[in-house]
């Protein structure tokens, strides 16, 4: 079964460039379209700005990408992050290293991860609802941790991540195509992420497919763990701080990143390119309706319109 | 529980699989009300069980359109931001014309619109349910954010502040529409066709579709029911706050959802009754009741609710694969 499902994605190169181009087409028209009503967006600082902003969104729609192609779900990563922004900021501030709050902050992104694959792989339970369970979990101990506590004005140091810049590129960029590339391989050129092809092919392929098949499933939420971590590396650096609510609903963004990025839910179809194009339509966006001054409620409703829109466009072909 | 329900050990004569599963969440209700009355006095008090039968009752309203999409093998994540943008433009409605039964209108009427649309996106352009009312719990956010800017409305005629904070006859107001859904609910579900033809689109859809069961249209449905309901718990909730903002009703998909899930509905589809979901509302009320009894701080409900939500599904899986041998 994993041999028939990745065969079908590479012998289909039509199909797959046809989805990939689809989120080519959207960012170049909101490109076209913001360059001509927003003035500024086409300036240099601004499209750095935009670049830089979509890092974060990249952490985790890169994982998220795998988690749909295995017909799941992640809604907790938004929660979860907001949890490492505070448990990052208050470990670092009250201890005074940047190693220990890291490493507080990815263990316990990684313990999410695993809590959510161990219970989605292990026990055949719904993502949706498993994921949602552990939104509520999250959000509920970064209101907690939060309390009392001084989260914001974290160490010189650790604001580098976001600031500071290595031969000559920022700094988020590096992290955000170093993990692109880890990723990369991992989907493309290994047993693994065929595996996760297979997933999505076809459900029984989990029932049926042994034991491997679900530590590859399980991989497949902490690999989601690990990329939250390292994205309250830079949220935590970029807001100077740690909030319990600050990343509430960025994993919808993801998810719209990945829809538009023409990875298709419940068909095991995709990939990580139309995921980076989609990462960059929905930052144009963003960036552009805020240089429009639209606030940012009016931008969340329009990230729900198009994915509701993307999504559309997705089944009316699956039926054709 | 579920499991405990079907050990023979433990087996009750004479009762149904259904039935020995609400005695069991009965049980598990009256433990929690005599353990939280020792623990806490002011929790068994009269004034206070008011007050619970209350808060549940604006949770079943709101799960109970939620069972009836989960038994249909659908799910509603949107109910909550619905909540808050038809409380939103109802209290709108109630200042600017001072009319209560069109502020009402307003508010149900756009509950219902918005599941309808939900429906058509589940239906007619085949998006999956979770994401199609997860998108739409994000434009709805993004709308009422828009649309209040920051503000607030508040101060309401008593007359329709009674249909939140009210009594008639030493009971609150709420109770009584709570009890008029569950009644009406029940005859729907369990003695008409039509409620047994939503049973078996959840259980098994195309199966449903074969044996000549309307799957499209009943689907649509019940996500109509689903809106309608938050539309009619957007009004009590309201009239309760007395006031109506942007953020409001943040919480309530998750308790929603948690309530469904102790109520026994399962989220494969196909079980579950709406007497199940009331003991669910009841009994997540009483806990996040007796926390705040016992002065835990309220950051911790989301934690609890989220806790509950897997541990129901942990549960509703282990008692179906134990069942499906």
């Amino acid at each position: 079964m994993n041999f028939v499902a990745v065969d079908a994605d590479k012998s289909a190169p039509g199909r797959r460039f046809g989805s990939v181009s689809g989120a080519a087409w959207l960012l170049l028209g909101l490109c076209a379209v913001f360059s001509v009503l927003a003035p500024g967006f086409l300036s240099g600082a601004n499209l750095v700005n935009v670049l830089l902003q979509a890092t974060i969104l990249l952490l985790l729609a890169l994982p998220m990408t795998l988690i749909i192609l295995t017909e799941g779900l992640d809604l907790s990563m938004g929660a979860v992050l907001s949890l490492c922004t505070v448990v990052l900021a208050v470990v670092q501030i009250d201890s005074g290293s940047i190693v220990l709050g890291l490493t507080a902050a990815l263990a316990v992104a990684i313990a999410f991860g695993l809590f959510n694959g161990l219970l989605i792989a292990a026990f055949d339970l719904p993502p949706f609802v498993v994921t949602l369970g552990t939104l509520g979990a999250a959000q509920g101990l970064a209101l907690v941790a939060a309390e009392g506590r001084t989260t914001m004005g974290v160490a010189e140091g650790l604001r580098w991540f976001w600031d500071g810049s290595w031969l000559g590129l920022p700094v988020p960029l590096w992290l955000a195509a170093f993990t692109w590339a880890v990723i990369h391989v991992l989907l493309y050129h290994t047993r693994f992420g065929a595996r996760v092809f297979a997933l999505g092919g076809n459900r029984e392929a989990l029932r049926f497919g042994g034991i491997t098949v679900k530590w590859s499933l399980l991989w497949v939420y902490v690999l989601g763990g690990v990329c939250v971590g390292l994205a309250s590396l830079l949220l935590t650096a970029r807001v100077n701080g740690g909030h319990p609510t600050v990343a509430i609903g960025l994993e919808f963004d993801a998810i719209a990143a990945v829809a538009v990025g023409g990875t298709a839910f419940e068909r095991g179809k995709g990939g990580l390119t139309g995921t980076v194009l989609g990462v960059l339509a929905v930052g144009v966006m963003r960036n552009g309706l805020n240089l429009l001054s639209m606030p940012s409620s009016v931008q969340v409703a329009a990230v729900g319109a198009v994915v509701i829109i993307a999504l559309w466009i997705d089944a009316a072909r699956g039926k054709a | 529980m579920n499991v405990l329900a079907q050990n023979p050990g433990l087996a009750l004569p004479h009762l149904s699989p259904e039935q020995r599963a609400v005695l069991l969440r009965l049980a598990v209700l009256g433990l929690l009300g005599l353990a939280l009355s020792l623990a806490a006095p002011a929790f068994l008090t009269s004034g206070n069980l008011l007050n619970v039968l209350r808060q549940a009752s604006l949770m079943f309203l709101l799960a109970s359109g939620l069972t009836l999409v989960i038994l249909c093998g659908g799910l509603d994540l949107s109910i909550g931001a619905n909540v808050a943008l038809s409380a939103c433009l109802a209290a709108t409605a109630i200042k600017g014309t001072g009319s209560i039964a069109l502020g009402c209108a307003v508010g149900a009427g756009y509950g219902l619109f918005i599941g309808l649309l939900n429906g058509l996106m589940v239906t007619a352009l085949r998006i999956p349910p979770f994401i199609a009312t997860y998108g739409m719990l994000w434009i709805l956010h993004g709308v009422t954010y828009w649309y209040m800017n920051g503000e607030t409305i508040h101060g309401f005629p008593p007359e329709f502040r009674m249909l939140g904070s009210g009594y008639l006859a030493a009971v609150p107001v709420p109770v009584y529409l709570m009890l008029g859904v569950l009644l009406a609910g029940t005859v729907l579900t369990q003695y008409t066709t039509w409620g047994q033809e939503i049973y078996a689109t959840g259980a098994n859809t195309e199966a449903a579709a074969l044996s000549g069961v309307p799957v499209f249209s009943r689907r649509l449905a019940v996500y109509a029911f689903s809106g309608l309901m938050a539309g009619l718990a957007s009004l009590v909730f309201l009239a309760r706050l007395n006031s109506a903002e942007g953020d409001m009703g943040e919480s309530l998909t998750l308790q929603a959802i948690a309530a469904v899930l102790i109520g026994g509905t399962s989220l494969f589809g196909g079980t579950g009754t709406l007497v199940g979901t009331l003991i669910g509302a009841l009994i997540l009320t009483v806990v996040l009741n007796g926390m705040n009894q016992l002065g835990i701080s309220a950051n911790w409900q989301p934690f609890i609710t989220g806790v509950i939500v897997i541990l129901s599904v942990l549960s509703d899986a282990l008692t179906r694969k134990r069942q499906g041998g």
